[in-house]
């Protein structure tokens, strides 16, 4: 398989300047055609599904309605994410003039950004910012106005229906899929929910174009992207690396000297132990992450980070659906009896198959990725559960 | 048309078919539990869980709809072990205690554990950890949360259906369950006590308070004389309870077990939906004078009816501006009580404080209204049990009758006599129907013009109906009412009468007479009601309820001798000094919030 | 009118009386209120035309609002893995001290609550916590002192 040294790409936070330009040019230019160049840069979501970008962006433009809607996901709660804050932080025009781009595309007049609590220090910057770039869209005929909702501490409402449900003043329960909402999304209007790294993608692709960013990356995984990265790292902080990498690479170069696991992709993604690194790609094609890199060393018991991970998910578990709301906190009372031996270590394969059930029968990706952590912590690391 | 496979069987549905009703079609079965067919789509036990193939994720039957080519295992290992793991989670986090359950035996959580063999436990029991309280507050309806497997068809329930939000889903993930407004008793909050939410709660997390004991108690008592009312939706659906198939009607064998289980008398408020026909016939008649002829402001029309006490309580919370439009007119179960302890008393010579009076009611609002402090006007209390139709037929159960056996048996006489006008009472539409049938003739002197006296445009299962009769060629005495064209609405489900007192409060509707149930096709499914219920179902007990009023020789309530006999003996006239310390009431502007 | 009633009425001239308009309005209470009453849910819910046990339920959804009384100040310390390697604990003991009070608790004079909080998005910076909308990172438990008398003397 195709892997790539580890190259630092600084792209993402160039100096700002040359958005409302890049976006003028593209009002006069063929929407179809934009698309097409989308969809051919192989850019895939930023905010961990991975779907591809020019994909849901044309099914949106396709689907017919009065009024259409494209949000900006930052409610980044992904345990080890800080990526997308850092994107707001330092280049927030990039992303709102990525939404305003789509909205464009697909015929969206109206945009959201949806920021989590946690970030609302960084509201009044952004309002700002919004209300400049408003002017500035009227000024070059774009009808597109942005708007600011946050979210109220709960993590599932990243989750892009749950995140609808929140904006239409509902609890933060995901929906059955389909319909999706590129279809029926915020008040059952045809919607583009993307992440705030992914908006700052397609301007990048309107600037450099895409055969230009698809020298960056692997086939499966184009491009670059933000890393968080924090533990037992020698650098910590966010880091704008070309996908396609090997663990083994990025942990020579993060790592402390002394790393035994890395969780890749937050508490949702999974744990690789030393032995796999150098097999572990980062990328689609290996193991996806929405950005977080947490890194430990030997120090570090792995119990205390699986009970963490379950502690987080029995928490922000919606509590709608009975695998994920009953199993999290099956599995977390589980890995606690077997640790006070009330149990017997062989209950942990129950909870293995458990975790099976959950992965495959919840209704929403919180649900089905909490076996992520679990199995590949109790595979490498059974005894740490254990004694 | 979808083209797909279910278990290797090949089978074309139509576009928009989910996989669950896919399979039905072909007799298969999917298990459910936050399905429903009168709610919207939830999706979230995930016990009807199928597989496609060449999918990694299981699909939520009951919420995906078919796709061309799609192949559906719906009992393949992977389905099996995962439904079996979830039906776990579910017994996990539940009080399982069946044998002290009053659900034990009707129990769709029960059934399913039985059908998967759920014996060993795996999972920690999660109800130590919960200090579920169980809240009894409420005369009609008990809410213990130690049952409840969050499937949210009570909370869908009581928002879609009844437009009432007493029940919430709150907090989130470990902490998720169903909640009135900030965990208050149910007493305290808006619930209307209607119980659409028992008749769609899986398991036992919701009933009705029941009373089976304090019956049984009255009955044992020598000093006493304990007399039973039976509502007319009873009739059509008690037999679902007892080895009857749905929509038989069972008015005789009733009667007979309930002499068998030793009431003293055995009565039917029919009786007193008749007398209700004649006094708010005479309200409604009474009221169109006042505005037509005397002009008078203070009258308000339209005037609406008042024999539901879900509905009732409704409208306190509601609209307590609009309760002026309520008929004064009390339940005929509250009429009946309130005679049982006076005139029937009198008649049989027994002295009032030794008669309970009890009710057996396709309701659990009924067990509200029967305690409501306006409701002792013969002195005591005028109904002192309520029990539903689901209790009775435990009651049956206990007392060892063969149900199906009986012989069929009449009520009592005094008080015991009805008319096909009162058995329609049990179905939406019915007191609407009932009351032309009788207001029409007084008016005109002749029948209603409908073929064989059924006024079809006010049946129905539509949630809002309308109609309008024209009234042409008056007796004399009501010439005011020549050329009249009535107006009148029909509402059942209290989410629809919600939408129709909307349109009398903002004045864009302009109505005479509306018939309001608080329970989806009114008593016949009522909250009292044997469990399941369906659509389906309540057409079934419709019709039933129809055939029975076709079956009956009086099919008016002015015809009914004992109304009569009532009026000459001991009330005077409809709406006379007696009538109204007896028959009519009031009612009290409660919050809303 | 009470002044609940009149700030609610408010809110809801700004926000609007649709259910989209339920969170912006829930937000700005907890802004300026820091917790939601049960009057306050009432008043919600007769503005927006819901009723007050679906106010309830959405709002007891979200942690950041809170329908149990807390202080004018909320404390909310990330207790996500790697704040809780970086020392977590330490800090966590070092507020309880300073304010005598336990996870969950509010100071008797309404001043400060403290609750834990999952990943606040500093964690190449932990340990952290947030001060109402504050965001406080690289803890040290002579640094957190610092900052509660800060703003104590506020
Ligand atoms: C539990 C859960 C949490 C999520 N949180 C986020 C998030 O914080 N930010 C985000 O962009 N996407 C998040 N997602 C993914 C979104 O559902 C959605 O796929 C994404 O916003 C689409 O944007 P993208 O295609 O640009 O990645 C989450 C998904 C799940 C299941
Ligand atoms: S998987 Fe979890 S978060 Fe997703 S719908 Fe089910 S309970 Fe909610
Ligand atoms: S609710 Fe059903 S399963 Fe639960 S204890 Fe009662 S009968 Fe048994
Ligand atoms: S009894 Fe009726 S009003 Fe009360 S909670 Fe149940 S459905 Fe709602
Ligand atoms: S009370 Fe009954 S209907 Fe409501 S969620 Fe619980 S189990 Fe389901
Ligand atoms: S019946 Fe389909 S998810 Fe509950």
């Amino acid at each position: 398989m195709e892997t790539k040294q580890l190259s630092r790409v600084d792209l993402i936070f160039k100096p700002e300047g040359k958005e409302i330009e890049l976006l003028k040019k593209k009002l006069n230019e063929d929407g179809d055609d934009f698309i097409l160049e989308l969809i051919d840069s192989g850019l895939k979501g930023r905010g961990g599904a991975g779907f591809l970008t020019g994909l849901k962006w044309k099914l949106a433009r396709e689907a017919k309605a009065d009024q259409k809607y494209v949000i900006c996901n930052a409610d980044e709660g992904e345990p080890g994410t800080f990526k997308d804050r850092e994107i707001l932080e330092r280049v927030p025009r990039k992303v709102f003039t990525g939404m305003a781009l789509c909205g464009h595309i697909v015929g969206a007049t109206k945009g959201y950004i949806y920021l989590r609590a946690e970030y609302k220090y960084l509201a009044p910057k952004l309002k700002k910012c919004m209300a400049d770039l408003n002017d500035e869209f009227k000024k070059i005929g774009l009808e597109f106005t942005l708007d600011i909702r946050y979210g109220s501490g709960a993590y599932v409402c990243g989750e892009e229906t749950a995140l609808i449900e929140s904006m239409e003043g509902k609890r933060g329960e995901p929906r059955n899929k389909p319909p999706f909402p590129v279809t029926e999304g915020y008040l059952n209007k045809p919607t583009v929910v993307n992440n705030v790294e992914t908006f700052v993608n397609t301007m990048i692709i309107s600037e450099i174009g895409f055969k230009e960013y698809k020298k960056l990356g692997t086939d499966h995984s184009r491009g670059m992207k933000l890393f968080s990265i924090s533990g037992d790292a020698v650098k910590e902080g966010i880091f704008e690396l070309e996908l396609g990498m090997s663990l083994a690479d990025f942990v020579e170069e993060f790592g402390d000297g002394d790393t035994k696991a890395v969780q890749v992709g937050g508490a949702s993604g999974f744990c690789v132990p030393r032995k796999k690194f150098k097999e572990t790609i980062i990328g689609f094609e290996g193991i996806p992450t929405g950005g977080s890199m947490k890194i430990f060393n030997s120090s570090r018991s792995m119990y205390n980070v699986l009970h963490n991970y379950l502690d987080f998910f029995q928490e922000e578990s919606c509590g709608q659906c009975t695998p994920c709301r009953v199993g999290c906190q099956q599995l977390l009372l589980g890995i606690e009896a077997v640790k006070r031996r009330e149990r017997p270590s062989s209950y942990l394969d129950e909870l293995m198959k458990l975790a099976d059930t959950m992965k495959i029968s919840a209704k929403c990706g919180l649900g089905q990725s909490v076996g992520n952590a679990f199995v590949s912590i109790i595979e490498n690391f059974r005894e740490e559960i254990v004694y | 048309m979808i083209n797909l496979t279910i278990n290797n069987i090949p089978l074309s549905v139509e576009e928009g078919t989910t996989v669950l009703d896919a399979a039905r079609q072909l007799n298969l079965r999917i298990p459910t539990l936050c399905y429903h067919e009168d709610l919207c789509i939830a999706g979230n036990c995930r016990v009807c869980v199928v597989e496609q193939v060449g999918m990694r994720n299981l699909l939520a039957s009951c919420a995906t709809p078919v796709r061309e080519n799609m192949q559906i295992l719906t009992n393949s290992m992977k389905v099996r072990q995962a439904r079996k793991n979830i039906i776990e989670l579910l017994l996990s986090e539940h009080n399982s205690d069946c044998t002290k359950c009053y659900k034990n035996g009707n129990c769709e959580l029960q059934t399913m554990a039985n059908e998967y063999r759920t014996g060993n436990h795996i999972y920690t029991d999660l109800i130590p950890l919960k200090h579920n309280k169980v809240d009894v507050s409420s005369p009609s309806i008990m809410k213990d949360d130690s049952k409840c497997i969050r499937c949210q068809r009570c909370v869908r329930t009581c928002a879609e259906l009844q437009g009432v939000n007493a029940l919430a889903v709150a907090h989130k993930g470990h902490e998720m369950k169903i909640s009135s407004f900030y965990d208050k008793p149910m007493h305290e909050v808006v619930c209307t006590n209607c119980g659409q939410c028992i008749n769609r709660c899986p398991t036992g997390a919701l009933v009705e308070r029941n009373y089976i004991e304090e019956v049984w108690n009255a009955i044992y008592d020598p000093t006493k004389h304990v007399a039973v009312q039976t509502a007319p939706a009873v009739r059509v659906a008690l037999g679902e309870e007892l080895g009857f198939e749905v929509g038989e009607r069972v008015t005789g064998k009733m009667v007979a077990a309930l002499r068998r289980l030793g009431f003293n008398s055995v009565l039917d408020t029919d009786f007193t939906a008749d007398l209700t026909i004649m006094e708010e016939g005479t309200e409604l008649l009474t009221r169109l004078k006042k505005a037509l002829v005397d002009k008078d402001q203070s009258v308000t029309l339209p005037m609406t009816t008042s024999c539901s006490p879900g509905w009732i309580k409704f409208i306190e919370h509601t609209y307590p501006n609009l309760l002026p439009n309520v008929s004064t007119c009390k339940s005929p179960q509250q009429m009946f009580g309130a005679l049982v302890k006076t005139y029937y008393a009198q008649k049989k010579n027994i002295n009032p404080k030794d008669i309970v009076s009890v009710s057996i009611m396709p309701c659990t609002a009924k067990k509200f209204e029967a305690q409501r402090p306006e409701m002792r006007d013969s002195g005591y209390q005028d109904v002192d049990y309520v029990l539903t139709t689901r209790e009775l037929a435990i009651m049956i159960k206990q007392a060892g009758i063969e149900f199906l056996k009986l012989e069929d048996e009449k009520f009592d006489r005094f008080m015991g006599d009805s008319t096909g006008a009162a058995v329609i009472f049990g179905a939406t539409g019915g007191v609407m129907e009932a009351a032309l049938r009788t207001a029409y003739e007084l008016v005109t002197g002749r029948e209603v013009p409908f073929e064989n006296l059924n006024i079809t445009p006010v049946r129905g299962m539509e949630g809002v109906r309308e109609a309008s009769v024209t009234i042409a060629n008056v007796l004399p005495e009501w010439s005011f009412l020549e050329g009249v064209e009535l107006k009148c609405a029909i509402a059942h489900g209290l989410a629809n009468a919600h939408k129709l007192m909307a349109a009398v409060e903002s004045g864009d509707a302009n109505y005479h007479f509306i018939e309001v149930m608080a329970c989806p096709g009114g008593c016949l499914g009522g909250g009292g009601q044997p469990i399941p219920t369906s659509p389906e179902i309540r057409n079934k007990r419709a019709k039933a309820i129809y055939a029975e009023d076709e079956g009956l020789p009086m099919r008016k309530s002015h015809e009914n001798p004992e109304v009569t006999q009532i009026y000459e003996e001991f009330l005077g006239h409809p709406l006379g000094h007696k009538s109204h310390e007896l028959l009519h009431t009031h009612y009290r502007a409660r919050k809303r919030y | 009118m009470s002044n609940t009633e009149n700030f609610v009425k408010e809110l809801a001239d700004k926000h609007g009386r649709k259910r989209e308009s339920l969170m912006p309005i829930l937000q700005e209470v907890i802004d300026a209120r820091r917790y939601l009453s049960d009057e306050t849910v009432v008043n919600i819910a007769r503005e927006l035309d819901m009723s007050a046990a679906d106010v309830y339920g959405t709002a007891s959804f979200y942690s950041f609002i809170e329908t149990k009384e807390v202080g004018q100040y909320s404390i909310r310390l990330c207790k996500t893995i790697v704040c809780d390697m970086k020392g977590k604990e330490a800090i966590l003991n070092a507020i309880e001290e300073t304010l005598k009070i336990k996870i969950g608790q509010t100071t008797p004079d309404r001043k400060f609550s403290l609750s834990t909080t999952n990943c606040l998005g500093w964690c190449h910076k932990g340990p952290a916590m947030l001060i109402n909308d504050e965001v406080f990172t690289e803890l040290t438990p002579g640094k957190v002192i610092e900052i509660l008398e800060n703003y104590m003397n506020r």
